[in-house]
């Protein structure tokens, strides 16, 4: 078989990453490990918002609170099981937190989906923006989670004896197997039968409903397992950072996942991973000059717009003829 | 023979105007009954109805002995009632086979199948390369539908509406804007469903109409005026004068 170009750049992405700690311990830029986790955990995220907007054609903008909802669902699990009186039965355990946060991500998904998909366009984008906001406040307002001034985690979810999380190196590969895990998983998905439906609803509705699909069964299961990756993206960073605020919540965060979506490229299957990388690694560069590091990250957008529409993931994929 | 598909007293209005009205309409199994009236008779509120994109404000339509008055459009697919539309809808962007293969799988098994790729069920690919010929569609099968004949276009929309194996198959005026030899290649491909469904055809085309269809209803601001067979219809005094004029002398 041969391998297309997509499977290239992923093939060539994935063995840079898995060199990059060790050029970072050797030039002693260990910093860096941080920055590649933070861009492999929104990568996660956007790679969900991609399935619900690429290929759902549904244009969220609630992913940003299911990714929160994700990060607090860790850390109030972690935070439980150091209570001696809990009415949650907390967990430490990398293997129930993290599917956890997944489950939570994909029935609060599931929730949003069912009553926002009873819209369209412009008002599905703001009845999304409600829910968003409703859970900011929710998180917000929950004093015994620290409200407004957020929630810490006492240390990193438990993987498996002897890999310790804490060291930041062996969280950076755990992050880099879940990211190409969920890539291959997305991979499948959108090639699968359900995919083909997605991309058929994208395209034409109406004439999905004339032949026979229920629309709205595959877009409220796509948006499901959007939320899905969306809540697992949120227990990484929050296991990153062993910190979650309602920050992570704000409708701007949501406008951040569609803007790397954008610049990665809608409906990409490596978007999801160059989007976050561009728009992090600007961040990153740029705020260490001025605070006002968003003017860079307005001309890349503006760049990628006009260059290349389609994207940054679409400059490794030849145009279908 | 009890009909296929059939409505008593359907009405729909739109604000004052009454786009169906009262209409009472038999189909009987494999014929082609053709629906014909003036522009604005209601022909296509009449299709959208039966195919459940518009919600009746009174009557019945039964499909196969079955009330499907209040019924999803996607679920009427399942009882076998399908349409085509006026204005072409197709999936671009797509090849036709791949156009094809997504109307087969709306009825071919669960499509929340996630994990194997659809490029591996061979049955999908076979039905649609079965549908494409049926539609002379064949030569084609690669081509993007963008890239499509107006003709062609017009074909691979019956063609998604015939991929589910429709026992009714409501055709919107395929012949809307075809050349005289693209109407031609439609109207064979018509006389071939005839064995194998039942039609129900909106057509402005007259000649195409007065050939094709065993019988004929004459629909003229939302009432039946007549209904019968091609010669009935074509003495009718009433549908002369409300529409076909000179033409049909």
């Amino acid at each position: 078989m041969k391998l297309g170009a997509t499977w290239w750049f992923g093939i060539v992405a994935v063995v840079l990453l898995v060199l990059l700690p060790p050029i970072a311990s050797f030039t002693q830029q260990e910093f860096y490990i941080g920055v590649a986790t933070r861009v492999l955990a929104y990568a996660i995220a956007v790679s969900s918002l991609n399935l619900v907007l690429g290929h759902g054609g549904m244009l969220s903008l609630a992913q940003g609170s299911l990714l929160g909802a994700g990060a607090y669902t860790t850390a109030i699990l972690t935070v439980e099981a150091t209570k001696d009186v809990t009415f949650l039965p907390g967990a430490t355990s990398a293997w129930i937190t993290w599917p956890a946060a997944m489950l939570v991500g994909a029935l609060l998904g599931l929730a949003i989906a069912s009553i926002s998909l009873r819209t369209r366009a412009i008002f599905f984008l703001m009845i999304t923006l409600a829910f968003n906001q409703m859970l900011y406040y929710l998180f917000f307002s929950m004093k015994v989670y620290g409200g407004d001034d957020g929630l810490g985690m006492a240390a990193r979810s438990d993987l498996l004896p002897g890999l310790a999380l804490e060291n930041d190196t062996v969280f950076f590969y755990v992050a880099l197997a879940l990211f190409a895990i969920f890539t291959f998983v997305q991979h499948r998905l959108v090639h699968s039968r359900f995919g083909r439906v997605l991309e058929g609803i994208r395209i034409n509705e109406p004439r999905m409903q004339a032949l026979g699909f229920d629309t709205y069964r595959y877009k409220l299961v796509c948006f499901a397992i959007g939320g899905a990756g969306s809540g697992l993206a949120g227990a990484l960073l929050v296991n990153k950072n062993l910190f979650v605020s309602p920050g992570l919540l704000d409708w701007l965060q949501s406008g951040t996942l569609l803007v790397m979506t954008i610049l990665g490229g809608v409906g990409q299957l490596w978007g999801g991973l160059l989007g976050a990388a561009a728009y992090l690694v600007i961040e990153e560069l740029l705020s260490a000059y001025t605070q006002r590091w968003q003017i860079g990250l307005g001309v890349a957008l503006i760049a990628v717009t006009l260059y290349a529409p389609r994207g940054l993931g679409a400059l490794f994929v030849p145009r279908r003829p | 023979m009890s009909p296929v598909l059939a409505t008593t007293s359907l009405r729909k209005r739109f604000g004052g105007i009454t786009a169906t009205d009262d209409v009472s309409l038999d189909v009987a199994a494999h014929e082609v009954h053709a629906l014909i009236g003036p522009n604005g008779a209601g022909k296509s509120t009449l299709i959208g109805q039966l195919a459940g994109t518009l919600r009746p404000d009174g009557g019945t339509i039964l499909c196969n002995g079955l009330d499907v008055t209040h019924m999803p459009a996607h679920k009427r697919v399942a009882h076998g009632l399908a349409r085509s539309y006026q204005i072409t809808s197709t999936f671009r962007g797509l090849t036709v086979l791949d156009n094809l293969v997504l109307a087969v799988q709306a009825t071919a098994g669960s499509s929340f199948r996630f994990w194997r790729p659809a490029s591996a069920e061979a049955s999908l690919y076979d039905r649609a390369r079965e549908v494409a010929a049926l539609v002379d569609l064949s030569a084609r099968e690669d081509v993007l539908v963008d890239h499509l004949s107006h003709g062609e276009e017009r074909q691979l929309e019956v063609g998604l509406a015939l991929a589910s194996r429709p026992r009714v198959l409501l055709l919107d005026e395929p012949m809307a804007g075809m050349g005289k030899e693209e109407s031609a290649r439609m109207l064979h491909l018509i006389e071939r469903l005839r064995s194998s469904t039942t039609v129900l055809l909106v057509e402005h085309d007259m000649a195409a109409v007065f050939r094709l269809a065993d019988r004929i209803t004459v629909l003229v601001y939302g009432r039946v005026i007549a209904s019968g067979k091609p010669d009935e219809i074509r003495r009718d005094r009433e549908v002369r004068e409300a529409y076909l004029g000179a033409a049909a002398s």
